[in-house]
């Protein structure tokens, strides 16, 4: 027999606090930060930020859909970072460089 | 009894030479290109006879084409003994046609192109003449307006050629204008355009009530044949349309589809009947081309004009005919029309490809000597079309005087006048090329038995087609015209009148021409240049046409208005495209801030709409 989510020690609210804090990193580190792989890292970061709230609220209402989202997000996000990941090996064999505001080529 | 095959084999004809037929030795394409027209003649001789007497009409459906509302339009052939007996002309004069083009083409380039239309030309001319209902004759229409254009500028790297065929095809434009807005008309009055009912509901109309509507009709009906069958004010693409080999004149602009006008207007009497007005003015029109015609005729020097005038001239007879009411001593006129005037355009073609090109009859002269056959046959064609008794023009032309004189004693003396210039310039042409010395510089030599043996069937047909009594054959469908003997014989004496100055003209007396063309120079050249009526079109219609379209239609409408709507679209997404392509940094970190931004902005929109509900 589950918990009684009102009467769970660590309130819904938290876990939602604890998402949006996690999350407003990962937007920070995705803007402000220079090195491709930490940016890269940020945005594993918002992901998973994300899926923290999918859990919490599954939890809270007794639903499995969130659980479901989650891994959908988890596998886009191990496919990701295999791209990604490829991705940042090629540029930084061409380039000897991971700061991200020198590869710049694609524009207008 | 399987109509479709009719029209069906010179299609399949068409399809393999016109495909396959540039890598086919010359015996391969005639092989396809005679052999499906004489199939279909053979095919049209056994429905025929398989069918009888016909006395109602054989009706075959295929399909339905189009179904809309009330309006049922099936594709259907039919067969009563109008069409039989186009279908007979068409097919037979095409198959002789057909056997003397191989002769005639033997040396020109494109042979396999020139059969392939030749072919194309008579599928249309069968759809034409079997069709059940207006539109599918309306098809066959247009098809052999194409075949036409095609076959007139078959030689086309020659700028006349081309211009006469882009002349025709224009020219019919105007006619197949009215002719669509006759079938539009008859759709919206009779809610169909099967022949049967259209006629049976135009019988049944009160002549107060149908008067109004179907004179309308048989007027623009009328604008079509014009067109198609080259009466003023529309026959002046048929003289040029002479620039096309000598067999096209013949089949094409002569015996089958400038005919089609007359056929049309027969096919149509039901209607052409309750409109009196219509009928005057078919008659009219059919008189007064008949007469200006055969005056131009008088004195054109090119052998081919000379015959093209003639057959325009032979056309207005026939309208003559059916506007009087006579609609079977059209037909018939039609059909003997159909026999010697093929001879005189082949035999024609036989003396110009004789003297190798040459068509001024100035140049030719004494080619009796060199060219027995295409003299003699071309003298029968020329005995036929003067009306000399007993020949077929005889019985045919007298059957339309006798009925015009019924209908008004002046339009006989026209008529009459008429058959005498007839007579006059076709032997005037006859004597200048066969008679006296040589005057041309070519070596003359007679044609092959491939050419001559189709001169000589019609030949045979230009004296004795007269004896097919078409008014009896047809007596079922139209009132038989009245007889009378004596208008017939004084028309025929007119007609030997007319052969006998042409003799004293250019073989007794040989300057007489000349000092009397002196003594009427004004009138004389105002007839050698064809009245400048193409001047006046070309001053009066074509030139205002073509100034407008370029300055109003194409520097205007086109160049100004639509170019500048399409331009000035271009023009401004190219300057926005300009501004908003700055956003397209390349800086990765620009491009997070802007992914930031945009989902801030859709946030902060959701929770001023009131959040997601």
């Amino acid at each position: 027999m589950p918990a009684n989510p009102l009467n769970s020690p660590v309130p819904l609210n938290w876990y939602l606090i604890l998402s949006a804090i996690l999350f407003a990193l990962g937007v920070a580190g995705f803007i402000f930060r220079r090195n491709i792989i930490t940016v890269f890292m940020s945005i594993e970061l918002m992901l998973n930020a994300v899926n923290l709230s999918f859990i919490a609220f599954s939890y809270q209402f007794r639903q499995v859909d969130g659980h479901i989202y989650s891994f959908f997000v988890m596998v886009v996000a191990a496919a990701e970072a295999a791209v990604g990941l490829a991705i940042i090996l090629t540029v930084f064999k061409n380039r000897a460089t991971l700061m991200i505001d020198e590869v710049n080529s694609m524009k207008y | 009894m399987a109509l479709w095959l009719i029209p069906l084999l010179p299609l399949l004809g068409f399809l393999v030479n016109g495909l396959f037929g540039r890598r086919f030795p010359k015996a391969l394409v005639n092989v396809f290109a005679v052999g499906s027209v004489a199939l279909s003649f053979a095919w049209v001789v056994k429905t025929l006879l398989g069918l009888g007497s016909l006395e109602t009409k054989y009706i075959e459906h295929y399909y339905t084409w189009i179904q809309s509302g009330m309006l049922n339009i099936g594709v259907d052939f039919a067969v009563d003994r109008l069409t039989a007996i186009m279908l007979m002309i068409v097919t037979g004069v095409g198959l002789l046609i057909h056997i003397y083009s191989v002769g005639y083409m033997e040396h020109e380039g494109g042979y396999y192109r020139f059969f392939a239309y030749l072919n194309l030309f008579m599928f249309f001319m069968l759809v034409l003449v079997l069709a059940q209902n207006y539109l599918l004759l309306f098809v066959g229409w247009e098809g052999v307006g194409l075949c036409s254009y095609l076959l007139i500028g078959f030689y086309l790297t020659e700028q006349f050629a081309t211009n006469a065929g882009n002349k025709a095809f224009i020219v019919n434009r105007i006619g197949d204008f009215g002719f669509s807005l006759a079938v539009f008309l008859i759709v919206r009055q009779f809610g169909s355009l099967d022949f049967n009912k259209v006629f049976d509901a135009a019988r049944g109309m009160p002549v107060e009530a149908g008067a109004g509507i179907l004179t309308t009709i048989t007027l623009l009906l009328l604008v079509g044949a014009t067109g198609k069958s080259a009466q003023i004010p529309l026959y002046v693409w048929l003289p040029d349309a002479m620039a096309g080999p000598t067999p096209v004149s013949a089949l094409i602009h002569a015996a089958t589809m400038v005919t089609a006008g007359v056929y049309m207007t027969a096919r149509s009497a039901a209607l052409f009947t309750k409109a009196p007005i219509t009928m005057d003015t078919v008659a009219v029109i059919g008189l007064a081309t008949a007469f200006f015609a055969a005056t131009i005729g008088l004195a054109q020097t090119d052998i081919k004009k000379v015959f093209a005038y003639s057959t325009v001239s032979q056309l207005g007879y026939m309208f003559l005919g059916v506007g009087v009411g006579a609609f079977s001593a059209g037909i018939w006129h039609l059909m003997t029309h159909a026999f010697f005037k093929a001879l005189l355009f082949l035999g024609a073609g036989a003396v110009i490809h004789g003297l190798h090109g040459e068509q001024d009859l100035r140049q030719m002269g004494g080619l009796w000597k060199y060219m027995k056959i295409t003299g003699a046959t071309l003298f029968c064609a020329s005995l036929a079309i003067s009306g000399f008794p007993f020949t077929s023009g005889f019985f045919s032309k007298d059957a339309i005087l006798v009925a015009a004189y019924a209908r008004a004693p002046w339009m006989y003396w026209v008529g009459v006048l008429t058959a005498g210039m007839t007579a006059f310039y076709v032997f005037r042409a006859w004597f200048l090329a066969f008679t006296g010395e040589y005057r041309g510089h070519a070596h003359p030599h007679e044609s092959p038995l491939v050419m001559t043996g189709p001169l000589m069937i019609l030949a045979l047909l230009s004296l004795g087609g007269g004896f097919i009594n078409v008014p009896h054959i047809l007596e079922g469908m139209f009132t038989e015209g009245v007889e009378n003997q004596g208008l017939a014989w004084f028309s025929a004496a007119v007609g030997l009148l007319g052969i006998f100055l042409a003799w004293l003209f250019y073989v007794a007396k040989r300057g007489l021409a000349d000092s009397f063309a002196k003594s009427v120079g004004g009138l004389y050249n105002l007839v050698l240049n064809k009245y400048f009526v193409d001047e006046v079109y070309e001053a009066a219609v074509v030139e205002p046409l073509v100034e407008g379209s370029r300055t109003v239609l194409w520097r205007g409408i086109d160049a100004g208005l639509i170019d500048g709507i399409v331009n000035g679209v271009g023009k401004r997404s190219r300057t926005a495209g300009a501004v908003l392509r700055l956003i397209q940094s390349g800086n990765i970190r620009s491009y997070a801030a802007w992914v930031v931004l945009g989902s801030i902005v859709v946030l902060v929109a959701i929770g001023f709409y009131g959040g997601l509900r």
